[in-house]
């Protein structure tokens, strides 16, 4: 009797062992998002229904996060089963057969995904990732300073409008400024940006023979908009100012009006978080009368890399944080209205959805209204709508980034800004073996 | 008295040591070397062909290559003439007898153990933010516009930035050099008429200027390769207004996932380095060899 304890302990830590070996861990790398944040900690309900898969998380901030994500796919090291890419990312891997295609049981509802996000995330017919958020861009402005400014948002804007209502709504001395756009150099910043901009007002990164456009008047029209605007009428220091900094400058009042992701609505209109949250109205991105509008399209997505021992595990997981059950997981715990948005048509038909947040409507529709196949006025070589989806645009896309953020800091004029551009963008273009 | 075959023993022994330090560093500088004349680029891998000298053309010839020169030299002129010129200071007034020196000395020296990068996010945020920032809030109070430092004059902002992470350093390097000071010799001084100035010059400074070497040279080290500030602050910018030679090589790698053009800046970057390394050698080395 006196043996029997210890061999019991022993025999279960040999089963506990035994279970361990069995349970397979997933590496997921993603982005500090709130969304992402939120998932980490409902996993629980994933891991009860899966006992057999652990998950590891790696949590990054955008930047770091791509660098990781890049260099471990493209060195194949294999250090993640799971990983946050962009739309950005999707096309480019899928077709150096670096990314794993998805395939989920009836029950996914693949059919339910929005059709511009699931183009933008297939190649060849074949989903490579799946959305766990998407997002376009549109106006979020302060309802208040508008009507004492004595003007209506329209729900459709234009450039002219945007700058008359920026400069009417601006108020310095109160540090009340009228538009806040982004000014951080790098291609998913004011890259993100510009590019969509630079599309409505008629301009183009590249003609068909993948020569630069930074000459064109289309473009010298957009930059000096943009700058002679965010001059009069934008925050200082805007040079610096990207997603999270305009966000805590809208939050805290001191913009009248702000045109970025749509996924920043439910930041802006929870009371927790902001100090305008019952003032905010929405509105189209503006356009030139170019019948193109500066909305970008954008969708960050889960997809497996094809160095992934766990490729079974991966897609359950992945299956999990974009299905619709998930929607309704979020629903319960935190409300409607912070549920991942932009990835379903099935959540823009609820109602329940369609009360708590009053910018589905307005995301929906701009998400519906970019393109990315045809993303200019006149005729491109390239697919993608605030990025140009050839795998040296990260990189030109920064460095111009540089000279137009810049160009709003005032170190060099907007011509010169431009022809710094196309000197850099030509290099580059000539160094990938697009030019002679 | 080592014989012959001591010697040979401690050869043996130390061997093993010697060979992997060589290997540590040998290794990784051939390969870079390597890779600098291959066109390889992370998102490409399809094509590594040999490229000859082209990623050194491409490197040199790139229009911010000479503006990251020009940063790079201006970044550790501008540190070394505040944590020289404020450490001197710093550790004269340290080195008086006053209530409280002990906190004060631990105050002063603070700032070199906190980390780079959450010290730029502090100068960031808290401290030059053109809205919400204590330099603007303070030009606010006497009636004036807050200076909009990152983008207006970035550079020195960030000049200001690792001086502010390296005057302890120097302070404490200086203070110590100054407490080993003959006091005899001051108060004979002293007494025989010399001011506080000619003290200063005739005695004091000659005395650290083995310590004001030693701390350019350990600092121009540290400061050739200044990073985490630029990322975190400026990201090199506005245009290329605060890129340096690091940051450059860094966007060739990370952002351009272009390998053998970062790895030929950084070979670029070495000889640099040691352009600059024998530069400061010859003209202020000689105070070591007394």
């Amino acid at each position: 009797m006196m043996n029997l304890k210890p061999m019991i302990i022993g025999a279960c830590s040999v089963l506990a062992l035994a279970g361990m070996a069995r349970a397979e861990t997933i590496t997921i790398a993603t982005v500090n998002n709130g969304d992402m944040i939120r998932m980490q900690k409902l996993t629980d309900d994933f891991t009860a229904k899966n006992p057999g898969i652990e998950l590891e998380w790696v949590t990054m901030e955008e930047n770091v996060l791509r660098q990781k994500v890049t260099t471990d796919i493209a060195t194949k090291s294999g250090q993640y089963d799971v990983m946050t890419i962009g739309t950005y990312e999707v096309p480019i891997w899928a077709k150096q057969d670096w990314l794993v295609p998805l395939n989920f049981d009836k029950s996914y509802d693949v059919d339910d995904l929005l059709p511009a996000i699931r183009s933008g995330l297939t190649v060849d017919s074949n989903l490579y990732a799946a959305p766990f958020y998407g997002e376009s861009s549109m106006v979020m402005y302060r309802t208040d300073l508008m009507k004492a400014a004595g003007l209506e948002m329209p729900d459709k804007p234009t450039w002219d409008f945007i700058a008359k209502a920026a400069k009417a709504m601006t108020d310095k001395e109160k540090g009340v400024y009228g538009v806040c756009l982004r000014g951080k150099a790098g291609w998913g910043e004011n890259m993100a940006f510009l590019t969509a901009a630079s599309n409505s007002f008629g301009a183009r990164w590249f003609d068909e023979s993948w020569h630069p456009q930074f000459d064109s008047p289309e473009w010298k029209k957009t930059l000096s908009f943009y700058v002679d605007l965010m001059n009069e009428a934008g925050p200082p220091g805007a040079s610096n100012n990207g997603f999270n900094e305009n966000l805590a400058l809208f939050q805290t009042g001191k913009c009248g009006m702000w045109i970025d992701a749509t996924v920043a609505a439910s930041f802006v209109t929870n009371p927790k978080e902001s100090q305008v949250a019952d003032k905010v109205g929405f509105a189209l991105a503006p356009d030139a009368g170019f019948e193109k509008r500066a909305n970008w399209l954008w969708a960050w997505s889960l997809a497996i890399p094809a160095g992934t021992q766990k490729r079974e595990a991966a897609e359950k997981f992945i299956a999990w944080a974009t299905s619709k059950d998930y929607l309704k997981l979020v629903a319960e715990k935190e409300g409607w209205a912070n549920v991942p948005p932009g990835t379903r048509t099935s959540l823009y038909e609820n109602p329940a959805y369609q009360d708590a947040a009053p910018f589905a409507a307005m995301t929906l529709a701009s998400i519906n209204s970019a393109d990315p196949k045809h993303p200019t006025v006149k005729p491109v070589p390239y697919v993608g709508v605030q990025f140009v989806a050839i795998p040296e645009f990260q990189g030109i896309g920064t460095a111009v980034g540089q000279q137009f953020s810049a160009a709003l800091a005032g170190q060099v004029s907007v011509d010169d800004a431009l022809q710094r551009a196309q000197a850099l963008t030509t290099r580059e273009m000539m160094k990938g073996g697009y030019i002679n | 008295m080592a014989t012959k075959n001591t010697r040979a023993s401690a050869r043996m022994m130390m061997a093993p040591a010697v060979i992997m330090l060589f290997i540590w560093m040998i290794v990784p500088l051939a390969m870079t070397l390597y890779f600098s004349f291959l066109r390889y680029n992370l998102l490409n891998p399809a094509v590594t062909d040999w490229a000859g000298s082209f990623n050194y053309t491409f490197f040199l010839t790139d229009p911010a290559f000479n503006a990251a020169l020009i940063n790079t030299l201006l970044l550790v002129g501008g540190v070394l003439a505040v944590t020289v010129i404020g450490g001197t200071l710093l550790a004269l007034l340290m080195d008086q007898p006053f209530w409280g020196r002990g906190i004060v000395r631990l105050l002063v020296i603070s700032p070199f153990f906190v980390m780079p990068t959450v010290s730029a996010l502090v100068w960031k945020n808290m401290l030059m933010h053109p809205v919400y920032g204590l330099f603007t809030w303070i030009a606010h109070v006497f009636g004036l516009e807050g200076i909009d430092w990152l983008s207006d004059i970035p550079l020195t902002s960030i000049t200001l930035i690792v001086s502010w992470q390296w005057l302890p350093f120097a302070t404490l390097i200086f203070l110590t050099a100054l407490q080993s000071l003959d006091r005899e010799q001051m108060e004979a001084a002293e007494m025989d008429g010399a001011g506080p100035v000619s003290r200063f010059i005739y005695i004091v400074l000659p005395h650290l200027a083995r310590a004001i070497t030693v701390v350019i040279l350990i600092e121009t080290i540290f400061l050739l390769s200044v990073f985490a500030e630029i990322l975190v602050t400026t990201n090199g910018g506005p245009g290329t207004e605060s890129t340096n030679i690091t940051y450059l090589i860094y966007s060739q790698a990370l952002l351009l996932f272009d390998v053998g053009g970062a790895s030929a800046g950084g070979i670029i970057a070495v000889i640099l380095a040691n352009i600059v390394a024998v530069f400061l050698i010859r003209l202020i080395g000689k105070n070591l060899e007394a």
